[in-house]
């Protein structure tokens, strides 16, 4: 798939990462994380050992950590919440620098940060090495629901075109002397907004038509079968072993 | 005959009479305009000719066989739908998908699906696009492509919404060019009467609901008066000498 601006987590390469099948990965990504939030949130070597794994599998897919670092900001809301969490915290606590912290409150904000830390690397690992279009066809093997996967292939497919429509109608407010300033031309954009999804409702009666048309009954015919092999599910179930060893061992 | 529609009547729900009774009948291997102003009732005619629309009265045969709820699959197998805008018609992520989904919704699987897409899209000259997803595509190769996903179902008929519309002169010429090679039966719906005259021996005006004319396009195109009755127009500077003079 090409550049657009939205396909920015995926890093094109021929790595092992790269080539396993996609379902294998999701299955892998989804099994890590159970494992990570399993961990008791005392057992700090445990989640050091998780990281190492994870830093192991972005080698092998020569995906560098700035690329992972750039991309953690969706992270920013969950740090904000956990470093908040201590200082509101009820309970026995502890004066770190002056201020007065709960000690409770400390292991629970430890606990959110690192869990959802190692979930999102993970996650950012998962699309640089699988292109979004693969990611649904994987999704579509593990027997995800249809129309889920159907939902999301098309705002796939059809991201763009509404995007486009959108820059459109504010280039064409625009060239006629309106500035978003103000609180005062909400109704303005709201009415923008309005016509957006009546455009886009339209449009979708008729690729609903032009489905029927080509013998559409349902559902979509599958089209690759990107079947993985056992070598293939133990390749990226190594992760989630790991992980669990790491578990038992610490 | 391909194409055999008689007496076709039709009100959209909202009580909006488009069709009046509509008779046309088109051989196999003819290419076929179907000229109209906007609001004649082209694209809902077209409609029915895959049972999109159900008709109010009267029948629609394709290759011999009615269109009706029974017959719904045979029939979009037969007819081949090319809509007036692209983004409507390419649906899927990649070029490849999308025209191997007509195929595949009527079973075709494997090699032979891979043989079907890869030859449509020669026919098209797209092959090369075969990778990409559409919206990459300028305006006028993503119609070819749009093309080329009802080529890959092998249809008896294929059925252009306005082919013209949105088009670079460039474009334009190879659609045209494009068309003319095709070996199938062709009913071209457009108000652009260049393209019929270029494209299409026979012509048929769609007005007010029913078949106004039926002919030779450049003996309709020339006779002035009709023209301006169903508020066709060539364009400036452009004029159709009559047969005979
Ligand atoms: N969905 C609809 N509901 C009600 N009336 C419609 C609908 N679509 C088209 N019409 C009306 O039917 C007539 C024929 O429309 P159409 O077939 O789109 O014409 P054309 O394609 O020749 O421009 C017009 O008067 C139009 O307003
Ligand atoms: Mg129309």
């Amino acid at each position: 798939m090409g550049a657009g601006h939205h396909h920015q987590l995926y890093r094109a390469g021929d790595t092992l990462v790269h080539r396993l099948p996609p379902q294998c990965k999701l299955v892998a990504v989804a099994a890590f994380a159970i494992v990570v939030v399993a961990t008791p949130r005392e057992r700090f070597w445990a989640f050091c050992g998780y990281l190492l794994l994870l830093a192991t599998v972005a080698a092998i897919a020569r995906v560098p950590p700035g690329h992972v670092l750039r991309r953690m900001v969706v992270e920013l809301p969950f740090v904000l919440f956990a470093f908040a969490i201590p200082v509101i915290g009820l309970g026995e606590r502890i004066t770190v620098w002056g201020v007065s912290l709960s000690v409770d409150g400390l292991w629970a904000s430890w606990n959110i940060l690192a869990k959802a830390t190692l979930g999102v690397i993970a996650s950012i690992l998962l699309a640089a090495t699988t292109e979004p279009r693969g990611m649904l066809l994987g999704a579509q093997r593990l027997r995800m629901p249809q129309l889920l996967v159907q939902i999301a292939t098309f705002m796939l497919r059809y991201l763009d075109v509404v995007l486009d429509s959108m820059r459109r109608m504010r280039v064409a407010r625009e060239s006629r002397g309106f500035q978003a300033r103000d609180i005062r031309q909400a109704p303005i954009l709201a009415k923008s907004a309005g016509a957006l999804f009546i455009r886009s409702y339209e449009r979708g009666e008729r690729v609903h038509l032009a489905m029927l048309s080509r013998g559409y009954t349902g559902s979509m015919p599958i089209l690759h079968d990107i079947s993985a092999d056992v070598r293939q599910w133990l390749a990226a179930g190594a992760l989630p072993l790991a992980a669990a060893a790491v578990l038992f061992l610490t | 005959m391909t194409l055999e529609v008689r007496d076709l009547a039709y009100a959209y729900p909202d009580g909006t009479q488009a069709l009046f009774g509509v008779d046309l009948r088109i051989a196999r291997g003819e290419r076929v305009a179907l000229l109209g102003p906007n609001g004649a009732g082209k694209t809902t005619l077209v409609m029915h000719l895959n049972g999109i629309l159900t008709a109010g009265h009267g029948t629609v045969r394709v290759a011999g066989l009615e269109v009706g709820k029974e017959t719904l699959r045979e029939i979009r197998r037969r007819v081949g739908l090319v809509f007036q805008d692209p983004d409507d018609q390419l649906f899927m992520p990649t070029v490849r998908e999308d025209v191997a989904f007509g195929p595949a919704n009527m079973g075709v699987r494997g090699e032979e699906l891979d043989r079907r897409v890869r030859d449509a899209l020669d026919r098209v000259g797209m092959l090369d696009a075969i990778d990409r997803p559409p919206h990459h595509l300028s305006f006028g190769q993503r119609r070819r492509v749009a093309v080329a996903t009802v080529l890959a179902m092998d249809p008896e008929i294929l059925v252009l919404d306005e082919p013209s519309s949105n088009l670079d002169p460039a474009s334009r010429r190879e659609l045209a060019q494009i068309l003319r090679s095709l070996d199938v039966t062709v009913l071209m719906v457009t108000h652009d009467l260049p393209y019929a005259l270029e494209l299409c021996e026979r012509s048929l005006i769609l007005s007010g609901g029913v078949i106004a004319a039926d002919g030779p396009t450049r003996e309709l195109l020339a006779d002035e008066s009709l023209l301006t009755t169903h508020r066709l127009e060539l364009p400036y500077g452009f004029a159709v000498p009559s047969p005979g003079t």
